[in-house]
């Protein structure tokens, strides 16, 4: 009944997409660390999108509906995994993210957010229903709350918080009904408000991150730490101006000023050296990117695949929201790093193996 | 096992829906937020880049040097490193306070009142907050560059003056530039500038500082220089050549020794100071680098007062160098007359009240002058002769001779700060007190007692002016000033050279209070002086605690008449000698220097019309060679401790 699809059925545009935002990636790193100790970071980056590819081509092929029916066992794997990073991972960076995997420094949490993608979509998929009602939506807070507060505990906010908007995604979609809408909003304003109100946050945040939160509301508090982070950014993208001071020409980017200018904070240093008509190029690309998905969830063939494909949109939208807020001063810095500009081996085999559930639905969606 | 994918697969086509335009605003949004840094904030944001990027580093000017008469180098300059504090960024400075303050060992409160007094400034431009950088500072500052990024180097030129004090209160010191300096200097002058603030380094210091460059250079986010963007040279200040004879001023220096008191040597046909010295002295070379406020207050609190110039700030009484007024006011009034003789039993009675003569208090017990003539007067420096031809002119006539030769005026010295001495009169007590002039106060005023003070560069130029035949010239250090002013005062010829036959009695006739210090083949002339600070009288009640020992004076010159050289020098706290004794040999001792020194260059002369490769005299060339003088001032330097012993 499944035949293997062809590959012209392949999404070519969400393809060509996908590679234009990395090749302004790893263009950016090899401006952001040329001449420096950091040199050669650019072809690290190329062979990570290799593997991103082979391991999206792969993931492709598996008919989701097989993946998803493993859906118990991954997460049951994905809550393991996570348990075993807090007991046994290794600290970097003061936070316990990382399992060695064949001599690489492995982020478990970037793997559990795809497993998330694939339990909630299947959860939603058995609401058999155009309303989702309380019970359902507690359920799948529940599924969520759990591999939520491991990756918490790492500590990783950024990753952590990724998974709510996962879930409000999918609730959304599901049917979630307008009273409840309302309710989680003011429930996600008042732990929003909680988390920015001191006398609350400190029972609820980490030192370093209430130190962040603190920095993002008065920046000119913390000279040297995020605060000035921030400052350093906006002052990259500000000097930037309309047209941009030209590649590998950013004094901000060159001479170090931005914070993990080849990660993190690349959008930065791409908007200083780029201008705005190159933010407007990189931002029109991901609007592009993840206009695409939905269109692809919009022709999925089932509910199922339609999940899917709207939890890896939710994830990557999220994660371009809250780094590029960031980037421009306008939200406080939480280690989200942008989808497939930013440096990383595990965050970019994460995007392309979501892409490759994507690629799996889309290749898909006439069968049958 | 498996679930079902269902039959129900509608999919929710208006939340997608939703879902896409929640995309386009959320990109939307973002683009507002670039639009608003990058097009309508840029410039703002330019600048701050900028003031990241590029770091104005000050390239100081150093200091015109200080020349002797013969171009030997009295005030030079070093090499040395000054910490500067970047502002730039107030709240990076505000958290890097305390580790600055512990690892260059100063104090917070110190460092907040220092930026609280540089608020005004553009924020781009650095403060020196510790002067001169210790070895350790600079391994400090170099290794915490990235953590501390506020901090950075200067490379400064300090200031260096001979050891040991010497010239100091002429040469006098520089500074950090005070507010007042600032506000008064029509913007020239910024905090932190280093200016002349006392001596010849103030009054010169247009001339001897230069302007200041400036490097502009970039730098990376842990302040390392990466690039050069461009450079003002600085402009060094101009080098001042001095009328002071080193080799005079060394002589001075040692002669005087260690006790407080003071000399100058001028050449009374030009003005130019030969030598000056003040004792005691601090060495300007501890505070060439900043000072803290405890050495600084200690040194405005000793009761010695080491900063204070009294070549040309004491203002004391100048006893019986005075006489000479005295003397030079009866010769040209006759009155009384030439011919007018008193007899001195010791002591004389006026207006009611005894008078002693100094030679009733002597140390040989009460004796007594005898009949005294003026000649006599001068040589004996009989007080009763001075109080009774005192007490005939009148305060009116001492008072209008006293203020002719200088006593109460300034010389005008290029020296800042100083005094002006008193020669006291009818319309100074009635201005000053409110009452009459009491006769009583004359006879105290004919010996150089009483109200009347001056100031030792006073004396010196009186006396030189009075052996040239009333021409007094302005006393400078300045060599080859411009305008050195000049004053005549008509003195008959018979009464200068009565005046200076009694002079050069002094030293050279029998029973002359300098008759010791005699010297061959020179024509060497002065008067003694020995300033009571209390009364004959009260010191007798008192005993002779050191506190109340007299201020002796010696005013010497030679030749007798139009000197080439007069020399004033003053001596406190004498241990019970005369003027005579102690200052004495001090101005014996630069006029001797002053001959020996003018015998070599002669002989030296001869020497080359000979044509002679080598000097007969090794001195004479090495002498004008201009840095031999630092290290022969090393060599004097260690000498200088026993030379107490030679008065």
């Amino acid at each position: 009944m499944r035949d293997a699809p062809g590959t012209r059925d392949y999404d070519w545009w969400l393809l060509a997409i996908l590679a234009a935002i990395c090749a302004l990636g790893v263009l950016e790193i090899y401006s952001a660390t040329h001449g420096s100790s950091l040199a050669g970071m650019h072809t690290k980056q190329l062979r990570w999108l290799a593997l991103g590819t082979i391991l999206m081509f792969i993931l492709s092929r598996v008919d989701y509906h097989l993946i998803m029916d493993q859906s118990l066992i991954l997460y049951l794997v994905c809550i393991a995994a996570l348990v075993a990073v807090l007991l046994l991972g290794n600290v970097r960076f003061g936070a316990k993210r990382w399992i060695p995997l064949m001599g690489q420094m492995f982020q478990v949490s970037e793997l559990a957010k795809l497993i998330i993608i694939i339990v909630l979509a299947r959860f939603f998929t058995e609401v058999r229903s155009d309303k989702l009602d309380l019970r359902d939506l507690i359920k799948a807070g529940l599924l969520v709350g759990v591999p939520l507060v491991l990756i918490l505990k790492q500590p990783d906010l950024g990753t952590a918080l990724v998974l709510v908007p996962l879930l409000f995604v999918g609730a959304f979609l599901a049917g979630l009904q307008w009273q409840h809408t309302a309710a989680i909003v003011l429930v996600g304003a008042m732990l929003v408000g909680a988390v920015f109100y001191p006398p609350v946050s400190k029972h609820i945040l980490k030192p370093y991150q209430r130190e962040r939160i603190t920095s993002f509301l008065h920046p000119e508090e913390d000279a040297k730490g995020s605060g000035y982070q921030l400052l350093q950014s906006k002052i990259a993208v500000g000097s930037g101006g309309f047209w941009g001071k030209g590649f590998g020409n950013g004094s901000q980017n060159q001479l170090g000023y931005i914070p993990v200018r080849y990660s993190d904070f690349i959008m930065s240093a791409w908007a200083e050296e780029q201008g705005f008509k190159g933010v407007l190029l990189a931002l029109g690309l991901y609007m592009a990117l993840l206009l695409r998905l939905v269109q692809n969830a919009q022709r999925a063939k089932d509910r199922a695949g339609m999940f899917l494909v709207m939890g890896v949109a939710a994830t990557l939208g999220f994660h371009i929201l809250v780094n590029v807020a960031m980037v421009i001063g306008a939200m406080p810095v939480t280690g989200i790093p942008l989808p497939l500009m930013s440096y990383g081996g595990s965050a970019t085999l994460f995007v392309f193996m979501a892409i490759g559930l994507v690629m799996n639905v889309r290749l898909r969606r006439f069968v049958n | 096992m498996s679930f079902s994918f269902g039959s129900d697969n509608r999919l929710p086509q208006a939340r997608l829906a939703v879902v896409s335009y929640i995309i386009v605003g959320m990109i939307g949004v973002l683009l507002l937020g670039f639009w608003k840094l990058q097009v309508i904030d840029s410039d703002q944001y330019g600048q701050m880049a900028e003031r990241n990027r590029v770091r104005s580093i000050p390239i100081i000017a150093p200091r015109g040097r200080m020349l002797d008469r013969d171009g030997r180098v009295l005030v030079d300059n070093r090499p040395s490193f000054s910490v500067l504090l970047l502002r730039d960024d107030p709240s990076l400075v505000e958290k890097s306070l305390g580790p600055v303050a512990d690892g260059l060992g100063l104090s917070v409160d110190d460092l907040r009142d220092q930026l609280d007094a540089t608020k005004a400034l553009p924020k781009f431009q650095p403060i020196v907050i510790k002067p001169e950088a210790s070895p350790a500072d600079v391994a400090f500052i170099e290794s915490h560059r990235a953590d501390i990024p506020v901090l950075e180097m200067l490379s400064v030129s300090r200031r260096r003056y001979l050891p040991g004090g010497f010239m100091s209160h002429a040469s006098g010191y520089v500074g950090e530039v005070s507010e007042q300096q600032i506000e008064a200097s029509n913007g020239k002058l910024r905090p932190g500038d280093v200016v002349g603030k006392a001596g010849l380094e103030r009054q010169y210091n247009d001339i001897l500082m230069g302007t200041d460059g400036m490097r502009r250079v970039i730098v990376n986010s842990v302040g390392k220089e990466v690039d050069h963007l461009s450079q003002q040279d600085p402009i060094p200040g101009k080098q001042i050549q001095l009328t002071i004879d080193y080799d005079l001023q060394t002589v001075a220096e040692q002669s005087l020794g260690a006790r407080p008191g003071a000399v100058v040597a001028l050449d009374p046909r030009t003005g130019e100071v030969l030598a000056m010295v003040s004792r005691p002295t601090p060495d300007p070379n501890d505070f060439a680098v900043r000072i803290s406020k405890e050495e600084w207050k200690q040194l405005n609190d000793d009761p010695l007062r080491p900063l204070f110039n009294r070549a040309v700030q004491a203002q004391l009484a100048p006893g019986s160098v005075f006489k000479i007024v005295t003397a030079t006011a009866m010769l040209e009034d006759h009155n009384p007359p030439e011919s007018f003789t008193t007899f001195c039993p010791g002591y004389g009675t006026f207006y009611g009240r005894q008078f002693k003569c100094w030679v009733y208090s002597s140390k040989k017990g009460p004796t007594s002058h005898g009949v005294m003539n003026l000649h006599q007067a001068v040589l004996h420096s009989c007080d009763v002769f001075f109080y009774t031809a005192g007490m005939k002119m009148g305060i009116d006539r001492l008072s209008y001779y006293g203020d002719k030769f200088g006593i109460g005026h300034k010389t005008g010295i290029d020296l800042p700060s100083e005094e002006s001495g008193l020669m006291p009169s009818e319309q100074w007590v009635e201005r000053v007190f409110h009452r009459k002039w009491y006769p009583g106060e004359t006879i105290s005023v004919s010996i150089g007692q009483g109200a009347v003070t001056t100031t030792p560069v006073q004396l010196a130029r009186m006396i030189g002016g009075i052996a040239s035949g009333g021409v007094f010239k302005q006393p400078h250090l300045l060599k080859g000033a411009a305008s050195v002013k000049e004053e005549r005062v008509a003195i008959s010829e018979p009464t200068i050279e009565k005046i200076t036959d009694a002079m050069y009695g002094v030293m050279n006739e029998p029973g002359g209070t300098g008759g010791q210090l005699k010297l061959a083949g020179i024509e060497f002339s002065g008067k003694s002086g020995t300033a009571q600070v209390i009364g004959y009288d009260t010191r007798a009640k008192l005993g002779k605690q050191k506190k109340f020992e007299d201020n002796g004076w010696f005013v010497g010159y030679a030749p007798k008449r139009d000197p080439e050289i007069v020399v004033a020098v003053l001596v406190q706290e004498g241990g019970g000698l005369h003027g005579g004794e102690s200052a004495g040999p001090v101005v014996r001792d630069i006029v001797k220097a002053y001959y020996d020194k003018k015998m070599k260059k002669t002989q030296g002369q001869i020497t080359a019309d000979n044509s002679k490769p080598t000097p007969q005299n090794g001195t004479p060339a090495a002498l004008l060679a201009p840095r031999t003088a630092v290290i022969k001032e090393e060599e004097s330097a260690g000498r200088a401790a026993p030379v107490q012993n030679q008065r």
